[in-house]
């Protein structure tokens, strides 16, 4: 059995559905994510072949979408709108039910009525990523060319792609500035590349957990990942959509690998330990004998009901091409010279994967660039997960950055 | 949010010392800014563009909801990073003797602002002095309230021990102030010698030669 699993996306689960490994490869039980792709269950911005997405590796893409939820009332201004941009796993469903997973959105603790990011006084729009798998386009999308699904043919992107077509949906709502962009993780990665793309249409940012770039060390686990994926033999070459396969195995394992990421070695040791899972003594087999092992198959298992392997190969890659600086000699601070945004960096002690330093060398490069930064590190044992979970300081330090940029903004 | 004189806390009258030695308009460090009250007091009444440096936790919380850009740092580590001439003014009020290389600090405020201020506690006060002779113990006062064993203030100094290392690092002072117990200046024309004796806590506004 588990024990005392703290909420939240990754870490939900039930003792009913505890599955042996070899259940990995068996069909989905709940509703099948295809459905999400093409028609999601969201409002959908599409975009004809008249208005391309011009993406960094150089193709344009048409036509294309973008999947979005909106929570709270734009006002009449339009100054009141907060885009949120979700992480590598993430989707558009914020703060309302997930029609995949029937679970709640993965920001409840940040987004919703008397939360940080109050709706009753914000319009939040929050929309899935370019290349992902929740009623945006991406590698499992219909390609009107062939019939088939883009697959492999699908343009390799960056976030800045998914920024810029973000920036189309904004476009799109009519709203010329948006009030607060904020995001942790890969959303923070997000969240930096609107800041230094569209200064002029962010009057505040807040990246949580992230970094300006993807380190060699992180690059070395998404390359883990992908390898696993591509190892499967139900990838296919990654046309598994037409061959009517699924690299279940490969994609579980993927996201086992990265899930140790996301935590840290003394949140595990508090949940896990060296406890056994339904069980006294070790069985001397390759049964899953100790909770954490049941746990990360459990994770595994979870997470193939509901994400696309070829998305995971390109948003992973569209991170690990993340270098906010690359294009400005290396030189950080240069990329936000002459910002108006107000920023607010947010790290976590025990956050391996975007350790401290990377929020830090953000603030560095803002403060010589003479931006607006505030920056908070909260203490936490719970990893990268931190930003996702029940972390009040958390709460208390965007509630105060935002109440504040919202006063300087004059709304009420 | 525009306080008048007698609303502000009169353990900090030294704020409004401070402020006065800080030209309108201009680009404000401040290191250990606390809760951030003197940058908000410096905003409000003097339309300075501050950032702050705080390392608890707490007071930047304090700051960001004042809606003050105010970043979690340590003074002995993270000045370095803070390009030249990046400020108009750099303040370190009451932080000083809580740093573990004085010195460093100094010439790093010298560097990243045109012009430093520094406050501090006057270890050179006759109470202290006074203590020390009757009692053989270290001083506890209102503005050194703790026991030696558990302060951060781990380099005290007098005012006169700063105006030395102000000749060490090069630094010429253009304005100089020596308060009272209650925060007032001591508003009459001494010798250093008198300041070090009646001043509780010194004031200085520091120019790089």
């Amino acid at each position: 059995m588990f024990v005392d699993l703290p909420p939240g996306p990754h870490y939900r689960c039930s003792k009913d559905r505890t599955r042996s490994s070899d259940q990995m490869s068996q069909s989905p039980s709940f509703l099948e994510p295809r459905s999400q792709i093409d028609d999601p269950s969201s409002p959908v911005a599409r975009f004809g072949a008249d208005e391309p997405l011009v993406m960094d590796a150089g193709m344009a893409l048409a036509p294309w979408q973008i999947a979005y939820q909106t929570y709270g009332t734009l006002n009449t201004a339009k100054s009141n709108a907060v885009l949120i941009c979700h992480a590598l796993t993430g989707d558009q469903h914020v703060a309302n039910v997930s029609p995949v997973t029937g679970k709640p959105g993965w920001w409840t603790t940040m987004v919703g009525p008397g939360k940080p990011v109050d709706t009753d006084r914000f319009f939040v729009i929050c929309a899935n990523v370019i290349g992902g798998c929740s009623g945006s386009t991406g590698p499992a999308t219909i390609n009107p060319a062939t019939g088939h699904p883009y697959n492999l043919d699908f343009p390799v992107l960056t976030i800045r792609d998914m920024v810029r077509a973000q920036a189309a949906l904004i476009d799109r709502l009519g709203i010329a500035s948006l009030f607060c962009v904020l995001g942790g993780s890969m959303g923070g990665m997000q969240v930096l590349q609107w800041a230094a793309s569209y200064p002029d249409r962010v009057f505040s940012a807040l990246p949580i957990a992230a970094a300006a770039r993807h380190s060699a060390q992180n690059i070395a686990f998404h390359e883990v990942g992908r390898q696993a994926i591509m190892a499967d033999p139900d990838w296919r070459g990654g046309n598994y959509l037409n061959e009517g396969t699924r690299p279940s195995k490969g994609l579980g394992v993927a996201r086992m690998g990265a899930h140790i990421t996301y935590l840290s070695e003394l949140a595990l040791h508090r949940k896990f330990g060296r406890n056994f899972q339904d069980r006294s003594a070790p069985t001397f087999s390759f049964d899953a004998d100790f909770q954490i092992e049941s746990y990360l198959r459990y994770q595994g298992l979870q997470f193939v009901e509901r994400f696309d392997a070829n998305s995971y190969l390109y948003v992973t890659k569209a991170m690990d091409y993340f270098d906010l600086a690359a294009e400005h000699d290396g030189i950080l601070a240069r990329v936000f010279k002459g910002s108006a945004t107000r920023f607010c960096v947010i790290s976590f002690t025990s956050d391996w994967l975007f350790p401290t330093s990377d929020s830090r060398a953000i603030v560095h490069a803002l403060n010589a660039a003479a931006a607006s930064v505030g920056f908070v590190e909260i203490e936490s044992d719970k990893g990268h997960d931190a930003f996702l979970l029940d972390e009040p300081e958390m709460f208390s330090a965007a509630r105060g950055f935002i109440d504040a940029a919202a006063r300087a903004r004059g709304l009420s | 949010m525009n306080l008048p004189d007698s609303e502000i806390s009169p353990a900090r009258l030294d704020f409004l010392l401070l402020a006065d030695m800080v030209a309108p308009g201009s680009r404000v460090l401040d290191v250990g800014c606390g809760d951030g009250s003197l940058l908000a007091l410096l905003r409000d009444r003097k339309n300075v563009d501050g950032r702050g440096i705080e390392i608890s936790r707490e007071g930047v919380n304090a700051c960001l909801a004042k809606g003050l850009p105010v970043i979690q740092g340590d003074a002995d580590t993270d000045l370095a990073d803070y390009p030249n001439d990046a400020f108009d003014y750099v303040i370190l009020s009451q932080t000083i003797q809580a740093t573990r290389q004085p010195k460093v600090v100094l010439e790093h405020l010298l560097r990243i602002g045109r012009r430093a201020i520094v406050s501090f506690p006057n270890f050179g006060h006759w109470r202290v002095r006074l203590d020390l002779l009757v009692k053989g113990r270290m001083p506890v006062t209102d503005n050194m309230p703790y026991s030696w064993h558990d302060t951060p203030n781990i380099h005290f100094c007098t005012i006169r021990d700063f105006l030395e290392l102000c000749a060490e690092v090069g630094a010429r002072m253009e304005r100089a102030a020596a308060l009272d117990a209650g925060g007032k200046p001591v508003r009459m024309a001494l010798p250093w010698w008198a300041w070090n004796m009646l001043g509780e806590q010194g004031v200085f506004l520091l120019k790089r030669r």
